[in-house]
């Protein structure tokens, strides 16, 4: 029993660690890329020490430079704050991001000396509960960090955002009904497992393949749900400073930056598990290759695992790579448009795909 | 089944600890490195530089409250719909058909809330 509960706190400690350095490469790739779509350089002056090396390492230095300053400066509290509440925004806007990884599969299973490890945190019977609920928990954070701030505006700011995430979580929670009547299941090592069969023996059976309506409105309600551009009025970067996190400095402010990037990461990871086949490599079972064909190459199951880890973070990261792109692509939403979008075009088009798949599966079976 | 949980309980203790040391570490940091001096400016909160307008408890629209009503039905629609998705297979048609009835009934609510124009402008 104890060793089942030091497994599990290894894997709970690594998907965290990896979730965070999932988050600071994206903050490179957003900062590199968002340069190279506006035909600029981007962050490349930070040195250290003025000069030592004789070569400078660019944005590597303003990624360490950056995390320093975060951490050294002042914490101010405005007057009049609630200091326990103070420190709870940005506590409850970041927590409930990264756990809600502990239910998302990285991996198949490993076989390490006889002993079958599943490369899922919690392997829970309800995991797409378990992600809803904790998603949901993350609009605590906002509307504490606005109201702590003591600002009208940070209030604003804070109500504008917590209405705009309740509207977009039920497009988000239709969207995945329409995968559960699919497979049939709330688990998600199951639905991971479900989309290695293969159609016709060529098609991976991939989620995105039963349910495209599904991802597209899912993907709308996760980049709508953290806040990101096109949907970032709350956090309004150029018209209300910085929304409802006006009032926070140092490394409060950091845990909120840190909350956008790892919701990029946990959207990202969930359409990839549902819609991407998670771990999945096309033709890679437990034991080797199965080419169509009848050709079969055995493999260490080892080497299989460590595929199918690198697969999911690929797909993982393409994903988060497609969001940073529409990020600076698209102009930001006005905020009638955006609840326009919520309440009158993702959900009655959520509905009508539920309808709908559910006829396709009674027609089909 | 509950050991199904050892892994949530094992990420949610050391998820608040990341987070917890990383919220506080600007302070511990700011309270070890240097002293914290408190102005009446620097007390005051942000409005690009005019002088605060005023408290931060005061009214704002009705319309929020509204989002956040509508909110509360059309979730406890959507949870309703979960067990359901799961055995639907096993339901066949007559399944779907009280769900269909179901979700018309709801999409008719919210056509009646379209209509009257409690989702405009907001």
């Amino acid at each position: 029993m104890w060793a089942d509960v030091g497994i599990a706190a290894v894997k709970s400690i690594a998907v965290l660690l990896m979730v965070l350095n999932m988050s600071v490469v994206l903050l490179w790739v957003e900062r590199k890329g968002s340069a190279l779509i506006q035909d600029r350089i981007g962050a490349n002056r930070a040195n250290i020490f003025g000069g030592i090396l004789p070569f400078n390492l660019g944005i590597v230095n303003t990624l360490i430079a950056d995390p320093i300053k975060m951490f050294t400066k002042e914490d101010v509290i405005p007057a009049g704050a609630d200091k326990l509440l103070h420190f709870f925004g940005p506590f409850l806007a970041v927590f409930p991001v990264l756990v809600t990884f502990a239910a998302v599969p990285f991996g198949d299973v490993l076989v390490i000396g006889g002993r079958t490890i599943e490369l899922q945190v919690a392997a829970l019977d309800v995991g797409i509960l378990y992600v809803l609920a904790m998603s949901s928990l993350a609009v605590y954070g906002i509307v504490l960090g606005g109201w702590a701030s003591n600002s009208r505006w940070a209030l604003l700011g804070a109500i504008r955002g917590s209405a705009q995430m309740i509207s977009y979580e039920i497009a988000m929670g239709l969207s995945l009904i329409g995968v559960i009547m699919t497979f049939g299941t709330l688990d998600l090592q199951a639905i991971a497992r479900a989309q290695g069969a293969h159609l016709w023996g060529i098609i991976p059976a991939w989620g995105i393949l039963y349910q495209p309506l599904g991802f597209v409105i899912f993907m709308i309600a996760g980049v709508a749900e953290s806040k990101r551009v096109p949907f970032d009025l709350p956090e309004g970067e150029s018209e209300l400073t910085s929304g409802y996190f006006t009032e926070y400095s140092g490394s409060k402010q950091a845990a909120f930056m840190l909350s956008d990037f790892a919701e990029i990461v946990v959207v990202s990871g969930l359409a990839t598990t549902l819609f991407f086949g998670a771990w999945q490599v096309p033709f890679l079972a437990r034991d080797g290759w199965h080419l169509p064909g009848g050709v079969t190459l055995g493999m260490p199951q080892l080497v299989v695992a460590v595929l199918q880890i690198a697969s999911f973070t690929l797909k993982v990261f393409a994903l988060c790579c497609l969001q940073i792109l529409v990020r600076w692509t698209l102009p930001r939403y006005r905020y009638d448009q955006l609840m326009d979008l919520g309440w009158k075009r993702l959900l009655p088009l959520a509905l009508a795909n539920v309808v709908v798949t559910g006829i396709v599966i009674v027609l089909v079976g | 089944m509950l050991d199904q949980y050892i892994g949530v309980v094992l990420t949610f203790a050391f998820a608040a600890i990341i987070v917890g040391i990383m919220v506080s570490a600007s302070m511990i940091i700011g309270r070890l490195l240097g002293e914290n001096r408190r102005s009446p400016v620097k007390d005051q909160v942000f409005e690009c530089g005019n002088p605060p307008t005023g408290p931060a408890r005061s009214r704002f629209s009705v319309r929020f409250y509204l989002v956040a009503i509508l909110f509360i039905v059309f979730d406890v629609e959507v949870v309703f719909m979960y067990p359901w998705a799961m055995i639907f297979r096993s339901l066949g048609v007559p399944g779907l058909i009280e769900m269909s009835v179901f979700i018309g009934v709801l999409a008719l609510g919210l056509a009646y809330v379209w209509k009257r124009g409690a989702l405009a402008w907001d």
